[in-house]
């Protein structure tokens, strides 16, 4: 009897272990496997060229990517200078302002627009936000848009990304002690300038971080920009022009026209790319995090 | 000396919802003295304290009635302006709380709030107040360091510091040693015994020595009620009721 628990101990022990460590893994294993599939196409072509040609014609034989990447780094650029000021704002009101019976309603709100599916966010933009731009916005700023564009995208995104940020701010807000709060306002200071000078202080690292998860997500995020941003592989030179972010290529075109030779192999590097960039945030996000732990505290 | 009244007390009253903290005091804070609020726990001592500086205001569902005033000023008249109430009190919590910035920072927070720019004129504070709080010597060479990495003790000489900067008349100090080593209390201690020459001091206490030891006046709360207040003399030498005579000899607890 005794022996079986102890038999059963170490298997779930090692169970367990095996779990945790494949799961650590499975980045690697991906990285690795869309390594694997993209080496025909870097071996054909430098990687240098791969990134920085603008020219995507597949049946040619030229899979320049940078148009993608810069689609990507615009769409998610706008969400970002969209998102961030709101999402702030809004956390710090939630936090510091709001009544504790406005807190209980409009939490649990804005946590399900985490959960609402992106084709629903898709369409939204489709009827809403792409007319808005072509009727009114682009007119307004004297040029013509189809209004599938760089804006439509980035908006969209935005949307998607505040309950992200908002979420994070939140819960970084409400681990600052209150009496840091109240040895603040016992020295005069308004609520304002101890939200400026204390709360936002001390939050920083957390609000980095917070925006470094929206990053991630807008840089991912596929079906609602793929179904406002216009897909035009050339490289956006305003907010007005429709971009290709790299998700929306991969998902656009993978399993069509596979019998083009390479093809395969260069979208698998465009998901390779977007899987580093990724990675690449998420470690600058541990660097810019530690840097401003040690600046303040 | 003759004792001035500093701050008034009448008929407060604090309520946390349907649940009253503080129930009807009436009591007289003498001014340039050190005022013993003491009491069991949850008795309202840090209620009334905060009450002092309207800390109490932003407790979600907090209602009060009766006054308080200061210098004749009642404190929860709408019109008056809360954040030069709060200037005129240096707050020493439980637990220092440090601002997340340096050591200088925190002493100049508050001057800085209130308007003062000048390097020269901040530097000058900065040195004057942590020499006041006994912390000048030890922090000279590091004035820009996070003030984070003080000891406990010593971050709770900074927040003393950061509080008499803003050059109050009062300070509060809710269970300002509870968290000290005895080494570290007794520097506060006898830093309040130096400065109630120049300001008048509240402190909440749980510590019966600790306010033997320091009160000129005290206060003795039971369960949101004033039980007995007076010179600390008289309050502990002959207490006339006998919660307190209880209190006193540690029956209460």
């Amino acid at each position: 009897m005794q022996k079986l628990q102890i038999i059963q101990d170490r298997v779930a022990r090692q169970v367990m272990f095996a779990l945790a460590a494949f799961a650590g893994l499975i980045v690697f294993l991906m990285a690795f496997g869309l390594f694997v599939r993209s080496r025909p196409i870097l071996e054909s072509f430098p990687l240098f060229e791969l990134l920085s040609s603008s020219s995507w014609h597949p049946l040619k034989g030229e899979f320049g990517l940078f148009p993608f990447l810069l689609g990507t780094l615009w769409v998610t650029g706008v969400s970002i200078v969209v998102a961030v000021p709101f999402s702030l704002l809004c956390a710090i009101h939630l936090s510091e302002y709001a009544t504790r019976r406005i807190c209980e309603w409009v939490k649990p709100l804005i946590d399900l627009l985490a959960g609402i599916p992106s084709v629903v966010y898709g369409i939204c933009g489709v009827l809403i936000i792409v007319p808005l731009i072509k009727n009114h916005l682009a007119p307004l700023f004297g040029t013509f848009s189809t209004g599938y564009t760089v804006l439509a995208g980035g908006l969209v995104l935005a949307v998607m990304v505040f309950p992200i940020i908002i979420h994070v701010a939140l819960e970084v807000f409400s681990s600052v002690p209150y009496e840091v709060r109240e040895a603040s306002l016992a020295l005069g200071a308004t609520k304002w300038q101890t939200v400026k000078l204390v709360v936002l202080r001390k939050a920083m690292p957390g609000i980095i971080a917070a925006i470094v998860l929206g990053i991630s997500r807008a840089f991912g995020e596929t079906m609602a920009v793929l179904m406002v941003a216009g897909n035009v592989a050339r490289v956006p030179k305003s907010v007005f022009d429709p971009a290709y972010p790299l998700p929306a290529l991969i998902a656009n075109n993978y399993g069509e026209m596979m019998s083009v030779p390479l093809y395969d192999s260069a979208l698998l590097l465009a998901s390779l790319v977007l899987l580093l960039v990724v990675v690449f945030f998420n470690i600058l996000s541990r660097f810019v995090l530690i840097h401003v732990e040690k600046g303040i505290q | 000396m003759e004792n001035h009244t500093h701050i008034r007390v009448r008929e407060l009253s604090v309520y946390y919802g349907r649940e009253q903290a503080l129930k009807n005091i009436s009591v007289d804070i003498p001014e340039k003295r050190i005022t013993a609020i003491i009491g069991p726990s949850g008795c309202g001592k840090t209620t009334l304290l905060k009450s002092f500086n309207r800390l109490i205001d932003s407790i979600d569902g907090v209602r009060v009635s009766g006054e308080i005033s200061m210098n004749g000023d009642n404190i929860f008249n709408p019109k008056i302006d809360v954040t030069l109430l709060r200037k005129k009190m240096g707050l020493l919590s439980q637990r220092p709380h440090p601002l997340p910035m340096s050591i200088y920072d925190n002493v100049a927070y508050g001057p800085r709030i209130h308007g003062i720019r000048k390097k020269r004129k901040l530097d000058q504070i900065v040195e004057h107040y942590l020499k006041e709080s006994s912390l000048w010597e030890e922090v000279r060479d590091r004035l820009h360091t996070p003030a984070s990495g003080l000891s406990v003790g010593q971050q709770q000489r900074l927040c003393l510091a950061r509080g008499l900067a803003v050059e109050p008349e009062i300070i509060l100090g809710d269970e300002p040693t509870s968290a000290l080593d005895p080494t570290a209390s007794q520097r506060i201690e006898e830093k309040f015994l130096q400065l109630k020459a120049r300001y008048t001091i509240v402190v909440v206490t749980h510590i019966l020595r600790q306010a033997v030891r320091l009160a000129d006046y005290v206060v003795f709360l039971y369960l949101g009620e004033l039980i007995e207040h007076g010179p600390a003399e008289e309050v502990f030498k002959s207490p006339k009721k006998e919660l307190t005579q209880g209190y006193i000899k540690g029956v209460i607890v």
